[in-house]
């Protein structure tokens, strides 16, 4: 196998990985990025038809590229995003490798790191790991309950509501993916139900203008690691519970309701007859309206201090959730399909064990990794709030290639 | 976890929130002492009353006991043809349920700086007698619906003592063990 040197190896070539090159390339650190599949490989083959982006597109601001069409205030779909990537790689000119697996890597005695590919050997002075924060849908281990028949279909594995045969479908999760699917399947002629745990919930807009505009504008997005208590608690905050759409619709619990699904609690438990759910949806309810009403202040107070709620909307916020009076129980017998819109995890099977902690997490300070010129990025709150956003991730890159500069390159 | 000096300083609920958190972190690094064991004993006496005695339990890698032993009766009033020597076991859940969800409220107001000078729940659990009395059985044995109703004067808007109320319930073993399901095995 053919062994080449490099300074840096960056691994993955979507948004994350993109922006580390550019970021890398405007500093002259000589590097490549290797990608298993094409550029934006998961926004092509692991996204349902109909998802859009969160963020508006003039959202989607990357180092040395970001989008200029037409559409600022629209949202992409996943082949748009894919695309707008693809033309983010040429403008960039990044030094990208199509389809090539990293395999393994290693870091040798001389504290350089060799990384092993189905296509030969690289050898580097720096690793950075983009590979994403979605790399495997999380199931949790109630799903083994449920009689054998049942179809489960993860938010990966989902395409469009042509694909679930008839019969009610269980959706399990109400954050950003679950809402989506349960509110299409809905509209679509489906019987749905969606068990609801810890959520965020979000108008699309208020005041006029996009929630993320005003998350942007007001600070929120770029809250650091210092300014919340716990750290841990902040990146397993799920996503956002919204949806891009040309009429910049809501996708709150009462807009889902109003669509004909069946909202209730958190799935706790399941049986060959019935699946159970928590009593607790009350309070994940209120909860979240707290939450959403928190942040609505904050963009009301700033509104009125920086002057700009004479010339806005007024406050338009949306009222409290209804509590449905859903039933703990649903019989499985006519459930045909049950999606599990509960999460994703990163998985790193080409990093040594020791990279990794007992829940095969990367061990990491704001994306700098123990280990000298190891660096991971394009995590949820990696450094910042709004790390995991297409529009944050090139921030984040450029501090991680200061830090390559002036530590480890530096060092030698 | 940060909580910053005058947060705590300032207020006192009798809640030592630094040993909480402490321990929280210690917890973090070695998640096998988090690892608990409740145990209570009951026998019988007469009737619908019995006695239940807690003193030791295990956890963080040992077996503890209590400087006293902690009793509580339970029996059933007279219109259940009872002697009344204690609050029914149902209301004993109601008990602990309105016991872990204030001291839930006292620990978050804490953690958060709040000052509190009164608190006080009141809870309702609605049963269907049917159940238990064999005489539908469509009709569970157990509550359908239960309320809590906080009243709490506190240095605090009314949004934060609702934030405070919809953490306790979050972090609230009484309140998780009422809301879901937990696999029970009974020997003899």
């Amino acid at each position: 196998m053919s062994s080449r040197t490099v300074t840096c190896v960056v691994v993955g070539a979507g948004q994350a990985g993109l922006a580390s090159s550019a970021c890398l390339a405007v500093r002259s650190i000589d590097h490549v990025v290797l990608e298993r599949g094409e550029v934006a490989h998961s926004w092509r083959t692991e996204r349902w038809d109909s998802l859009r982006l969160l963020t508006p597109n003039w959202m989607t601001r990357l180092p040395g590229g970001g989008y200029t069409g037409p559409d600022p205030d629209g949202y992409m779909t996943a082949v748009e995003t894919a695309r707008f990537l693809d033309r983010y790689r040429a403008t960039i000119a990044a030094p990208v490798e199509c389809g090539v697996s990293v395999q393994r890597i290693t870091t040798s005695d001389e504290g350089r790191f060799e990384v092993e590919t189905d296509a030969g050997v690289w050898r580097a002075r720096s690793v950075v790991i983009a590979t994403g924060a979605c790399s495997d849908p999380h199931v949790p281990a109630v799903a083994e309950a449920f009689r054998p028949g049942t179809r489960h279909l993860t938010p990966i594995a989902y395409r469009n509501p042509d694909q679930i045969e008839s019969g009610r479908v269980l959706v399990v999760g109400a954050s950003a993916s679950g809402a989506q699917i349960a509110d299409e399947l809905a509209r679509h002629g489906h019987d749905v139900t969606v068990a609801v745990g810890n959520h965020v919930r979000l108008p699309r807009t208020y005041r006029g203008m996009d929630i993320h505009w005003w998350m942007d504008r007001v600070g929120v997005l770029d809250e650091r690691l210092n300014d919340v208590d716990d750290v841990e608690r902040v990146r397993r905050t799920p996503s956002l519970q919204l949806v891009g759409s040309s009429e910049r619709r809501s996708i709150d619990l009462n807009a889902l309701s109003a669509a004909g699904v069946n909202v209730t609690g958190r799935l706790a438990h399941a049986n060959d007859t019935h699946a159970q759910f928590s009593g607790s949806l009350a309070n994940m309810l209120r909860s979240a309206d707290l939450k959403m009403n928190r942040l609505l202040d904050q963009i009301d107070e700033f509104a009125s201090s920086t002057g700009l709620a004479d010339e806005i909307a007024p406050d338009d916020r949306p009222g409290a959730t209804d509590v449905p009076a859903a039933p703990l129980q649903l019989r499985l017998d006519d459930v045909g399909t049950v999606v599990w819109a509960t999460g994703f995890r990163p998985r790193y099977p080409f990093l040594p064990d020791q990279w990794l902690d007992s829940r095969g997490r990367l061990v990491h300070d704001q994306g700098i990794l123990p280990v000298p010129g190891a660096y991971v990025i394009g995590l949820p709150f990696l450094r910042r709030r709004a790390s995991g956003f297409i529009d944050r991730v090139g921030v984040d890159a450029h501090e991680l290639c200061d830090h390559l500069l002036s530590s480890t390159l530096a060092s030698v | 976890m940060t909580i910053t000096e005058n947060t705590t300083d300032s207020v006192d609920n009798g809640v030592n929130v630094e040993a909480l958190l402490g321990a929280r972190a210690a917890l973090t690094d070695a998640p096998a002492a988090a690892a608990f064991t409740w145990t209570a004993d009951c026998s019988w006496v007469s009737g619908t009353h019995s006695r239940t005695t807690v003193a030791g339990f295990s956890g963080l890698g040992q077996q503890h006991e209590r400087p006293a032993t902690h009793t509580v009766d339970t029996d059933h009033p007279a219109v259940f043809a009872a002697e009344d020597n204690g609050m029914t076991p149902a209301e004993m859940v109601l008990a602990g349920l309105a016991g872990c969800l204030t001291a839930g409220v006292a620990s978050v107001a804490t953690n958060r700086g709040i000052q509190l000078r009164s608190v006080t729940a009141t809870v309702e659990g609605d049963m269907d007698l049917q159940g238990i009395l064999g005489i539908d059985s469509e009709v569970r044995n157990g509550f359908n619906d239960i309320r809590v109703r906080f009243d709490i004067d506190a240095d605090a808007t009314d949004e934060e003592i609702a934030g405070i109320v919809a953490q306790s319930q979050k972090r609230s073993a009484v309140y998780d063990a009422v809301t879901n399901p937990t696999s029970i095995v009974v020997e003899s």
